[in-house]
C-alpha cells in the first residue's frame, strides 16, 4: 500500500513538471508565435509611453532575452524559491509561489489567486456534496425500481440536467428566486469563518444550480453501475444469507459500484477547483473562475498561466486522491 | 442456445428487493393461501410439491420448471441432473426464495406449487419470514466461489457477516467462529487466513470458504449449485469428501445440483433427472444408474465418455438440442430427440404429457412407453453399448 | 491475389486412410516434433518496469505426433497445456526450444513465412461463442481461410462452403445465417468446418467440447472421430476431462506446471499409470455409478497447484506427492521410457517394471 502511494506520488510529481512545461512553453512561445516581439512582450509591463532604456531594462530584469528553458527553470525557481524582480529602480520580492506579475496590474499574480480561492473553494465543496448525495441517493433507488414511475421521472430530471445548460438553469434560478421571490438576495461572498450563516445562503443558489448539473451525471452513472452490480453473484450469495434487502443494496451493492464513481468524482471535483467559469459568472462570484475570464479577456498572460497550473494542480491531486481512495475500497488493486 | 441463456438470466436474475417484493407481488403468491390444498402437512423434513416458476419475457413465457414434484429427508443427498435450460438451477433458487432477483423487474415471475421445509410452507409466505429462514435453516453454495464472494470485503467479514444476520453476537465473538469454521473447512492457519481477501485465496479454498460460509449457521438444509464445476479434478475430489463428511457430521438435508452424473453418483443418495423444466426420472441413485427407466437417461449415460472403461467404441449422442423453455414440445417433451417415439402407440408421446408412474418401490419415470418394453430395450439394446 | 512464398505445397495431397486411425505408426517420420519447449511470460514490477520473474507456462516439454495419431494433453488449470497448443500452431512464439512440422523447423518463423503452414494446421477453439464473429454469416465464417491463404477451391468457394457444412453434419441453407442462431453444439461443428476448409494435415483442439451440454459433447465428439477417419486428420486434443481425453486419444501426455510427466499410450497410462500425479490424478475423477463408490481407493491429494512463478525445486509434484523424498526436491526427474512407448518423469514410479529405471530414451 505504500509503495503503491509513494508511486503514485511520484507519477504525480512528473505530470505536473510535465504540464508546466507545456503550459509555460505554450503561453511564452505563442505571442513569439503570433509576431510579438520581446520588445513589445517587455513593453506590457511598462504601460503607456515607455522608452526604450525602459523596455530594456525590464527585458534584461525579467529575463525576456534568454532562451526559453532558462526562461522555464526561473519560473520554476520561481514557484519553489521566490525571485527577485527589479522594475526600474526597486527591487521587488515576488514571494513563494512566485508566478510572476500581472501585466495590467502589476500586482504579484499569486496573493491575487489566493484571495479569490475561498470563494471557488466554497462553492465546489457545497456543490460536490450536494451533488454526490442527491445524484447517488436517486442513482440508488432508481436501480431498486427500474421502470417504475420514480425511476422514470428520475431519469427524465436527469435527462433535463445533463442537457440544459449552466447559464440558463443558473439565470433562471436567480430569476425566480432572487428577482421573483426574494428568498436568497444577492449578496457579496461572505467568509466562512465571519458568518456562517450568510456565507451559506450567499451560496444556495450556485451550490443547487451547479449540483443540478452533476446530480444528473451521477444519478444515471449509479444507476447503470447498481444495475450491473445487482447482477453479480455475490449479490446473490448476500441474500443466500439472509441479509435484510437494504444491506444487501447498500453494503454489497452500492460498495462496488460507487469505485467508477469515486474515479469520476475526482476528475469533476479537480476540474471545478480549477474555478467554476459559467457559474461564477452568472452568479457574479468573484473566485477563481472569474479571475480566470478576467485574465483571458484582458490577455493578461502572467494571470492566465497561473490560472492554469493551478487548475492542473487540483487535477493531478484529486486524481492522486482517487488512486489512493481505489486502492483503499478495492483490496485487488493494492496488489497489482 | 437461445433457451438456456434466457433460463440463466431468469436464474441470475433472482431475487428482489424485500420493498419491491411486497409492492409488486406476484400474482400467484396472493393466490397461494398458507394452508394447503394438497394432502396437507408433509411428513418429510423438505417436501415440493407441483412447483412452477414462469418467468414471462418479451418473447414468451420461459416455463424454467413446470410442475415438480420431490422430498427430502435430513442426512439424505438428493441429485439433480440435467442439461443447461433444465430448471434445474431455478427448482434449487425458488426453494431458497430467491428466485425473484431481477435486474428488470418488470418481468414478475409466477411461482406456484408448495415448498414445505420442517413444516412451513414456503411458497405462499412472507418474503421477510423465508429471508430469516435462509442463511439459517437453508444455505446454498454456488458454482463459481471467485464471482459469488465480495471481492471488496476480507472472507472472515462475509463469513461473520452471514452469523451475525442471524446471531445476536458481537464481532470478536462471531470472528471466533468463522476462523472455527474455516478451520473445519480444511483451510490451514484460519486465523491468519480469516483476514485474506478472496482474491488471494485458490479457486479450491475459496470454495471451502464458501462451505464454511453457508454452514456457519448449521442450516439443516444445504443447496450446491455445481459446487466443482469451476474447480480442477483434483481439488473437486476434495470438495465432494468435505460435503459428505460435513453433511455426516451435521445431519443435515444436501441437494447437489449439476450436469456430471459422476458427481451425482459420488454423492446423492436420490436421483432427479429433469428435462424442460420437469422431471423425468427420480428414484434411488442406485437403482437409477442400475436400471434407467427414461430414454434421456439413456441418452445422457450413453453421451458420457467413461474413465473407468477403455472405451473405443462410439459414445452413443442424444440428437438434436435441449428445447427451449418458451416452446416446449407438446406431448413428451423429450419427444423430438427420443429414438423411441414411435413406440408408444397413437402419437401418444406427441399429444400427452406422460405422467410421472412408479417402476417400483420410490422410483419413477415419466414415459409413455410401457414398463417391459423400457426394460427390453435397457437391457438388450442400451446397457450392452455402455 | 495474396502472394505465396515457395509453394511446396499447391495441391495437399488428401491424406490416405492406410494407416489405423487407432495407432499411428511409430516409426513413422513425426508430423510434429517438439523438442525442449518453453514459454516464460515475463512479469515486470515497478516504474521501470524491470522483469523480476516470468510465468513459467511451458518449461522444456518434448513430444512428437505421429501422422493419424490423436495425442491426447491433459491436465489441470496452469499446467500449460493451453499455451503448449498455441505454441504448436505459432499463435505464440516459444521463449525456447525448437517445433518441427514436416521436418521444417517453425520455431521462429515470421508471419509471413507461416502462412504456407498455417493451411496444415489449424485450431479448435474452447468457447464456440467467441470464437464466431456475429457479425458474420456462416458462409463468411467458413470461406474465410479461402480468402486469406487466396486459396479458389473446386467448383467455387460457396459450393465447396456447402459441403463442408454438410460434413459436419449442419444443412448447407445454413450458409446465410448467424451465429447467433445457432446452438452451442452448432457453433462448435461451424468452428470445426472453418479448420477443416483448408484440408488441414494437423487439427489442435484446445478444450474442444468442454463449454457444450452432455448431449451435445458427445455428438462433437463422434463427428471428431468420423472426421478423423474420413480425412485421415491427426489430432491434438487439450482438455481437462480425463473421460473425454481416454475416450479421444490413442496417446497421451500429462502436464503439471509447464512440464509433461507422463507420457504413454492410453492403455498402458489408463491401466496402469507409472507417475503419482497420473494416479492421482485418475482416481480423482468421478465415476457414474453408484456402486463403486465405497470400493474405490482414491488419493486424495492435499493443497492446491502450486505458482508456475515460482514452482518447486527438483520434481514440481513434490509438494503434493506422498512418496517424496530427498531427491525429489534436489534432482528434478528426466522424462525417460520406463516400458515401450511408456515415458514417465518420476524417481519413484508406479507400477515400474522390476528392474529400475534404463535411461534408453
Amino acid at each position: 500500500m505504500f509503495s503503491y502511494i509513494i508511486r503514485r506520488l511520484i507519477s504525480a510529481v512528473i505530470l505536473l513538471l510535465i504540464v508546466s512545461a507545456v503550459t509555460f512553453g505554450i503561453f511564452f512561445l505563442l505571442p513569439k508565435m503570433a509576431g510579438q516581439t520581446t520588445d513589445q512582450l517587455a513593453q506590457q509591463y511598462i504601460g503607456k509611453a515607455p522608452t526604450a532604456a525602459d523596455i530594456a531594462a525590464v527585458k534584461k530584469n525579467l529575463g525576456l532575452d534568454k532562451p526559453v528553458y532558462e526562461q522555464y527553470w526561473e519560473f520554476l525557481k520561481g514557484i519553489f524559491v521566490g525571485v527577485d524582480y527589479k522594475f526600474g529602480p526597486d527591487a521587488a520580492k515576488c514571494h513563494v509561489p512566485c508566478f510572476g506579475y500581472s501585466f495590467k496590474t502589476h500586482i504579484e499574480v499569486w496573493p491575487e489567486i489566493q484571495s479569490r480561492l475561498p470563494v471557488t473553494l466554497s462553492l465546489a465543496a457545497g456543490a460536490a456534496v450536494l451533488w454526490v448525495v442527491s445524484g447517488v441517493a436517486t442513482g440508488v433507488l432508481s436501480a431498486l425500481r427500474p421502470g417504475s414511475l420514480f425511476d422514470r421521472m428520475a431519469m427524465g430530471v436527469a435527462l433535463a440536467g445533463v442537457s440544459l445548460p449552466m447559464f440558463f438553469t443558473g439565470a433562471l434560478a436567480l430569476a425566480l428566486f432572487t428577482y421573483q421571490w426574494p428568498i436568497f438576495e444577492r449578496s457579496d461572498y461572505v467568509p466562512l469563518m465571519e458568518d456562517p450563516l450568510l456565507w451559506a445562503r450567499t451560496l444556495v443558489l450556485p451550490w443547487v444550480t451547479l449540483a443540478f448539473l452533476y446530480s444528473a451525471l451521477y444519478a444515471r452513472l449509479t444507476r447503470a453501475g447498481m444495475l450491473e452490480t445487482l447482477n453479480e453473484d455475490y449479490i446473490r450469495t448476500a441474500r443466500a444469507k439472509g441479509l435484510h434487502e437494504r444491506k444487501v443494496v447498500l453494503r454489497h451493492g452500492l460498495r462496488a459500484a460507487l469505485t467508477p464513481i469515486i474515479t469520476v468524482f475526482g476528475m469533476d471535483l479537480g476540474l471545478l477547483l480549477g474555478g467554476a467559469l459559467i457559474t461564477e459568472q452568472v452568479f457574479s462570484l468573484k473566485g477563481v473562475g472569474a479571475f480566470a475570464v478576467e485574465a483571458i479577456n484582458a490577455n493578461d498572460l502572467p494571470n492566465i498561466l497561473g490560472v492554469t497550473l493551478l487548475a492542473a494542480f487540483f487535477i493531478v491531486i484529486c486524481n492522486l486522491v482517487v488512486d489512493v481512495l481505489y486502492a483503499a475500497v478495492d483490496p485487488r488493486v493494492r496488489l497489482s | 442456445m437461445t433457451d438456456s441463456s434466457e433460463d440463466k438470466n431468469g436464474a441470475a436474475e433472482a431475487a428482489d428487493t424485500a420493498g419491491a417484493a411486497a409492492e409488486a407481488g406476484p400474482v400467484a403468491e396472493t393466490g397461494a393461501a398458507p394452508a394447503p390444498a394438497g394432502p396437507g402437512k408433509p411428513a418429510a423434513f423438505l417436501e415440493v410439491r407441483d412447483l412452477k416458476v414462469h418467468f414471462p419475457t418479451d418473447d414468451g413465457l420461459v416455463k424454467s420448471v413446470d410442475g415438480l414434484t420431490f422430498s427430502l429427508e435430513k442426512g439424505k443427498t438428493l441429485g439433480i441432473v440435467g442439461e443447461s435450460g433444465s430448471g434445474k438451477s431455478v427448482t434449487s433458487l425458488a426453494v431458497m426464495g430467491l428466485h425473484r432477483a431481477s435486474r428488470r423487474q418488470r418481468s414478475k415471475v409466477t411461482m406456484s406449487g408448495e415448498i414445505w421445509l420442517d413444516g412451513k410452507e414456503l411458497v405462499g409466505a412472507d418474503p421477510d419470514e423465508v429471508r430469516r429462514l435462509r442463511g439459517r435453516q437453508m444455505a446454498m453454495i454456488f458454482q463459481d466461489p471467485l464471482s459469488a464472494l465480495h471481492p471488496f470485503y476480507t472472507v472472515g467479514s462475509q463469513i461473520v457477516e452471514a452469523y451475525r444476520v442471524h446471531h445476536d453476537v458481537d464481532k470478536k465473538t462471531a470472528r471466533k467462529r468463522a476462523i472455527e469454521m474455516l478451520d473445519r473447512v480444511g483451510i490451514p492457519q484460519p486465523d491468519k487466513r480469516v483476514d485474506d481477501h478472496p482474491h488471494q485465496f485458490s479457486g479450491g479454498m475459496r470454495q471451502r470458504a464458501m462451505i464454511a460460509m453457508a454452514l456457519v449457521n448449521n442450516p439443516e438444509l444445504l443447496i450446491a449449485d455445481e459446487p466443482t464445476t469451476a474447480l480442477d479434478v483434483t481439488v473437486q475430489a476434495q470438495i465432494l469428501d468435505l460435503i459428505r463428511d460435513l453433511q455426516k457430521e451435521f445431519g443435515s438435508a444436501v441437494i447437489i445440483i449439476t450436469h456430471d452424473l459422476g458427481v451425482v453418483a459420488e454423492l446423492a443418495d436420490d436421483l432427479l433427472v429433469m428435462y424442460g423444466g420437469r422431471c423425468v426420472e427420480r428414484g434411488p441413485a442406485e437403482r437409477v444408474f442400475a436400471a434407467p427407466q427414461h430414454p434421456y437417461t439413456w441418452g445422457l449415460l450413453g453421451s458420457m465418455p467413461r474413465i473407468d472403461r477403455d472405451q473405443t467404441d462410439r459414445l452413443i449422442p442424444v440428437k438434436g438440442s435441449p428445447p427451449s423453455l418458451i416452446n416446449v414440445p407438446s406431448g413428451c417433451a423429450f419427444n423430438p430427440r427420443c429414438p423411441y417415439a414411435d413406440v408408444p402407440k397413437d402419437n401418444l408421446t406427441r399429444t400427452v404429457r406422460p405422467e410421472l408412474r412408479q417402476v417400483d418401490g420410490g422410483h419413477f419415470s415419466a414415459c409413455h412407453m410401457a414398463q417391459e418394453e423400457r426394460e427390453r430395450i435397457w437391457t438388450e439394446e442400451i446397457a450392452p453399448k455402455l | 491475389m495474396t502472394e505465396t512464398t515457395d509453394e511446396q505445397n499447391t495441391t495437399i495431397p488428401l491424406q490416405k486412410t492406410g494407416e489405423t486411425p487407432e495407432g499411428g505408426s511409430a516409426d513413422a517420420e513425426p508430423l510434429l516434433k517438439v523438442r525442449g519447449l518453453v514459454r516464460h511470460f515475463p512479469i515486470t514490477k515497478g516504474l521501470l518496469k524491470r522483469q523480476v520473474g516470468a510465468v513459467q507456462a511451458v518449461d522444456g516439454i518434448d513430444f512428437d505426433v505421429r501422422p493419424g495419431e490423436t495425442l491426447g494433453v491433459v491436465g489441470e488449470s496452469g499446467c500449460g497445456k493451453s499455451t503448449m497448443g498455441r505454441l504448436i500452431t505459432r499463435l505464440d512464439e516459444p521463449t525456447g526450444g525448437s517445433i518441427e512440422f514436416q521436418g521444417q523447423d517453425i520455431t521462429h518463423l515470421s508471419p509471413g513465412r507461416l502462412r504456407p503452414m498455417r493451411r496444415d494446421v489449424q485450431m479448435i477453439f474452447q468457447d464456440p461463442y467467441g470464437s464466431l464473429n456475429p457479425r458474420h454469416t456462416i458462409g463468411a465464417i467458413v470461406s474465410t481461410p479461402f480468402r486469406l491463404q487466396g486459396v479458389e477451391p473446386e467448383g467455387g468457394v460457396k459450393k465447396e462452403v456447402q459441403r463442408l457444412l454438410e460434413l459436419v453434419g449442419l444443412s448447407p441453407e445454413h450458409y446465410n445465417r448467424y451465429p447467433h442462431e445457432f446452438s452451442g453444439g452448432q457453433r462448435q461443428r461451424i468452428g470445426i468446418a472453418r479448420a477443416l476448409a483448408l484440408k488441414p494435415k494437423l487439427v489442435v483442439a484446445d478444450e474442444p467440447v468442454s463449454a457444450l451440454d452432455v448431449s451435445i459433447q458427445a455428438q462433437v465428439v463422434n463427428l471428431m472421430d468420423d472426421l478423423q477417419e474420413e480425412l485421415g486428420l491427426t489430432y491434438v486434443i487439450i482438455a481437462h476431462d480425463l473421460s473425454v481425453i481416454r475416450h479421444v486419444s490413442d496417446r497421451i501426455a500429462v502436464m503439471y506446471l509447464g512440464k509433461i510427466v507422463e507420457l504413454a499410450d492410453r492403455k498402458a497410462l489408463y491401466d496402469s499409470p507409472m507417475h503419482p500425479y497420473t494416479k492421482a490424478l485418475l482416481s480423482a475423477v468421478p465415476v457414474p455409478d453408484p456402486k463403486r463408490r465405497t470400493q474405490r481407493d482414491r488419493i486424495l491429494l492435499t493443497g492446491d497447484v502450486p505458482s508456475p512463478i515460482n514452482p518447486p525445486s527438483g520434481c514440481r509434484f513434490r509438494t503434493r506427492c506422498w512418496k517424496a523424498t530427498e531427491e525429489c526436491a534436489t534432482t528434478e526427474p528426466p522424462l525417460v521410457a520406463l516400458r515401450t512407448g511408456h515415458q514417465v518423469a518420476c524417481h519413484h514410479p508406479e507400477n515400474a517394471p522390476a528392474e529400475q529405471k534404463d535411461s534408453t530414451n
